[in-house]
């Protein structure tokens, strides 16, 4: 539109700042996993692939791997398992119900992580209420805190607002009409959620999956707060090779594996997505 | 024009349970006049209530410091980060230029790029430059950290806004100036206003990037609760977390009064 | 009796009535139109039908059967919706092909009732496409087949016609027409634009504030508006405050000559009386004269207010490729005396 007139004055600080301070970091990084590193020197100038080297191939570090695309995985299908029928009830209800439940679903993105997590371990700690509900009934009590299952717990309901966005957001778009259609063609509810309803909502489950894997791969302050000294997941990792081994090099080389898988990940998934547009949508 | 039927109602409270109980339970423990974090006189009548949680917070003066650090901090950075995006924003939505889709890319770029990896490459790059600990490079790692979500918004607010009538002011005989002072920056304001307020809240809850980024004397109020509860947890914790719920729900109503949350929280493109 | 009865069918949100207290017969293979204002309930009515609102009181009858209770999916209506409702993710014939296969009829026999479907709608071309492919007046179509390939007992549409432009809107008026009376399916249709009912409907139901007030053939209607709201819902018309005087009207002082009606001498009276059956003559050789104030050009007719002693009257003439006089001519109005009548229920 206006071609006269040049964008650098309008787009200029951001670019430098964003130059200087992502791509020149992250190029930093990069530079810094090929580097050495020696336990009593410190950071050592040369080239070397030993850091890639030992991840791969040492057990421990790939069992954290592991453990963390288990964790994410598993988050991702529960979220989704959740996430998408409270979508759905969200959309069909009225307002002001509507509003009011939809604030107390996504509201708590605002609330700090920490302060989810903090709640959760108080909930499943061997005092916790979900361990007094047990005895209440019963059962005998559960060490839950510092287990994957906390970990998981956790991350789906700091998850949760990130899958039913999406799902929400598709949903809106669908023509209430198109349900009522479907019934008066004689199909039952079950029918029309499931030929009708999910097929146009698979766009928003997907990148909301898409959103939530990422999160939960890269997730530092569960992991953290609810798996203990133990339990480690990737970021929980990366930081302790820095704050405590203080090995730079080698923490420098998680946290770039962790970015490439992320960036391969949501890479793929837009081209399936993409391809599957192009399939149903012509 | 469909129900939810009462089997959607029961899995709707189930959930609305499961997202509001660590919350609660935290508001609940916050009052409790024990020194251990069980709750007994939960389940047993009411026991009385007490603030010495509350007042314990003021004794522990690194708290407090940590509060005004991540105030601050919240306050420059999401400044900052409005200053740098609506200009750019302007760009990007009004002009033609080589590379405009991938500046719009590089400056979404954080929200793909895991908070730990950033934390890491402005770990390194701090190193190198000697800047480590500093106040106004943390600020500007949480101004990289919350400049898309302004972006977005204002991008937001520029794509839905009628270019006709920017027109009309222009046929009226207002200059540009004057165009852009009476009557764009007033419709894209709620988007401006909106992305501020998101990433100020985004700023003051930041951790994971913020941890490997601040230094004893910079420590925010998350990484600082971070800290205490890997180390003691004592019901003190859930007396400031207590406090940061209030606080965000009354960001939350503001923002929901202002402008709608969902419409900022879903509506965001 | 017929085939479709309501009978004291009642619709109530809150305390507001939608629909009070409707009675209406529809004969099989009749087509019906549901007229009003946008909130007179006609749509509401439409969904009791469907099964897409739930009657507060009344009955609906199918054929002699109580179908007031029944699930939509089990009524088996065909319905277009407003918004055509097309399934976005499936192909038109996908589309149409959907209610077969909930009623389980097999692979062979659901194509060839889909391909005969989409021959009748003249879509066989567009079977692979996508809904957002389509033109309005496509999906329109789309939507229609979808209806009607179901062979259901009654077809309900709901504004079907009003997300299209002017010209196809006309187009799409003798389509479905010539759809309707090629399957013989009994056909009961909302909408809100009168030339639209007239056209195509067998009766014309009027509906306001949730009651019929009126149920005709579109001529009869038309010449015979049962009240004021009708009669300027239904078409233009001029309405002048008078008494009636030894058979004539008295309006203004002036006397006129109007229909016959049963009013006693002195009477205050509304008389009505329709733009296109009032004449224009040169000045002092017609029943009343009067100053032409404003003249529009609309194609075939000439549309011109002509102020008179009488009142201001509008005036319709058709384009017979000679131009009327200006605004300012003075000029005479003239009809004959069955034009002017004595309003009903006024």
């Amino acid at each position: 539109m206006n071609r006269r007139v040049t964008p650098w004055p309008l787009v200029g600080p951001a670019t430098l700042m964003f130059f200087g301070l992502v791509v020149v970091p992250l190029t930093l990084t990069v530079i810094l996993s090929f580097h050495g590193y020696n336990h009593t020197t410190g950071i050592e100038n040369r080239f070397t692939l030993t850091h890639y080297q030992a991840i791969l191939s040492d057990s421990y570090f790939l069992g954290i791997f592991w453990r963390t695309l288990r964790i994410a995985a598993l988050t991702t299908v529960i979220c989704a398992a959740i996430g998408v029928p409270e979508a759905y009830v969200l959309a069909r209800m009225r307002d002001p119900w509507r509003s009011v439940f939809l604030l107390v679903i996504i509201g708590p993105l605002l609330v700090s992580v920490v302060v989810r997590a903090f709640g959760w371990s108080m909930l499943l700690g061997s005092t916790g209420l979900v361990n007094q509900a047990f005895m209440a009934v019963g059962l005998p009590t559960t060490r839950l805190l510092y287990t994957e299952t906390a970990i998981v717990i956790a991350l789906v309901h700091v998850m949760l607002p990130f899958m039913v966005i999406p799902v929400w957001t598709s949903l809106q778009k669908l023509d209430p009409a198109v349900e009522a259609a479907a019934l008066t063609l004689g199909a039952s509810p079950f029918t029309t959620l499931r030929r009708i309803v999910l097929p146009q909502v698979t766009m928003g489950m997907l990148s909301g999956s898409l959103i939530v894997f990422g999160l939960s791969a890269s997730a530092f302050a569960i992991p953290g707060l609810l798996g203990g000294r133990r339990l480690k997941m990737a970021a929980t990792l990366v930081y302790d090779e820095y704050m405590h081994e203080l090995n730079w090099p080698l923490g420098a080389t998680i946290a770039i594996l962790v970015l490439v898988a992320n960036l391969v990940i949501m890479l793929a998934y837009n081209h399936a997505v993409e391809a599957r547009m192009r399939r149903t949508m012509g | 024009m469909l129900k939810n039927g009462p089997v959607s109602l029961l899995f709707h409270s189930l959930v609305v349970g499961f997202v509001l109980a660590p919350l609660v339970v935290i508001c609940l423990v916050a009052f409790t006049p024990e020194n251990t974090l069980s709750m007994p006189k939960f389940l047993t009548p009411w026991n009385g209530f007490s603030l010495r949680w509350f007042r314990a917070i003021f004794e522990h003066p690194d708290f407090t410091a940590s509060f005004w650090n991540s105030l601050l901090l919240a306050t420059l950075s999401a400044s900052i980060a409005v200053a740098l995006s609506v200009p750019a924003a302007l760009a990007i939505d009004r002009m033609e230029f080589p590379g405009r889709a991938s500046l719009n890319a590089l400056f979404l770029s954080p929200l793909i790029i895991p908070h730990l990896v950033l934390g890491v490459a402005f770990l390194r790059l701090f190193a190198l430059i000697g800047a480590t600990g500093s106040f106004p490079w943390l600020v500007a790692s949480h101004v990289i950290i919350i400049t898309p979500y302004v972006l977005r918004l204002v991008l937001a607010a520029l794509s839905g806004f009628d270019r006709s009538i920017e027109a009309a002011a222009l046929t009226l005989g207002a200059g540009p100036g004057t165009v852009f002072r009476r009557v764009t920056a007033p419709m894209i304001l709620p988007g401006i206003t909106g992305g501020w307020l998101l990433a100020f809240i985004n700023s003051f809850d930041e951790l994971t990037m913020s941890i490997f980024v601040t230094s004893p004397q910079t420590v925010t109020l998350p990484v600082r609760m971070y800290m205490y509860a890997t180390e003691s947890i004592d019901p003190m914790m859930a007396a400031v977390s207590a406090l940061m719920i209030a606080l965000t729900a009354i960001a939350m109503l503001v923002l929901d009064r202002a402008f709608g949350l969902d419409k900022i929280l879903v509506g965001q493109k | 009796m017929a085939f479709l009865a309501l009978r004291s069918l009642s619709k109530v949100f809150g305390d507001f009535a939608a629909v009070r207290d409707v009675d209406l017969g529809v004969e099989k293979g009749e087509f019906v139109s549901l007229l009003g204002p946008s909130g007179c309930g006609k749509t509401t009515t439409l969904q009791m039908i469907a099964g897409l609102a739930e009657p507060t009181a009344g009955t609906i009858l199918l054929d002699g059967r109580d179908i007031t209770n029944e699930k939509p999916n089990k009524r088996g209506l065909g319905i277009v919706f407003q918004s055509y409702a097309l399934f976005p993710h499936m192909s038109v014939a996908e589309n149409v092909a959907f209610g077969l296969e909930m009623r389980g009829v097999n692979r062979a026999e659901r194509e060839a009732r889909v391909k005969a479907m989409l021959q009748l709608v003249r879509l066989s071309e567009m079977a692979e496409r996508y809904p957002r492919q389509l033109s309005g007046g496509q999906r329109q179509r789309v939507a229609i087949a979808r209806a009607l390939v179901i062979a259901p007992p009654v077809l309900l549409l709901d504004e079907p016609l009003s997300n299209l432009d002017a010209k196809l809107r006309e187009e799409m008026q003798f389509e479905l027409s010539r759809i309707q009376r090629s399957t013989g399916t009994t056909t009961i249709m909302v909408t809100h634009d009168q030339s639209e009912a007239l056209s195509i409907s067998d009766r014309v139901v009027v509906m306001e504030a949730g009651r019929m007030t009126q149920i005709d053939a579109p001529f009869h209607l038309y010449e015979n508006p049962a009240n004021a709201f009708i009669s300027s819902f239904v078409g233009k018309m001029n309405r002048l405050e008078g008494q009636m005087r030894g058979g004539a009207a008295v309006i203004a002082g002036i006397t006129l000559p109007c229909a016959p009606a049963g009013l006693s001498e002195g009477t205050a009276a509304t008389f009505t009386i329709r733009p296109e059956k009032i004449a224009l003559c040169a000045a002092g050789q017609g029943l009343i004269d009067g100053t032409i104030t404003s003249r529009f050009f609309l194609g075939n007719t000439w549309l011109m207010q002509v102020e008179t002693l009488a009142g201001s009257l509008a005036v319709s003439l058709p384009n017979q490729g000679e131009e009327p006089p200006r605004p300012g001519s003075p000029v005479a109005l003239d009809w004959p005396a069955s034009a002017l009548r004595v309003e009903e229920g006024g």
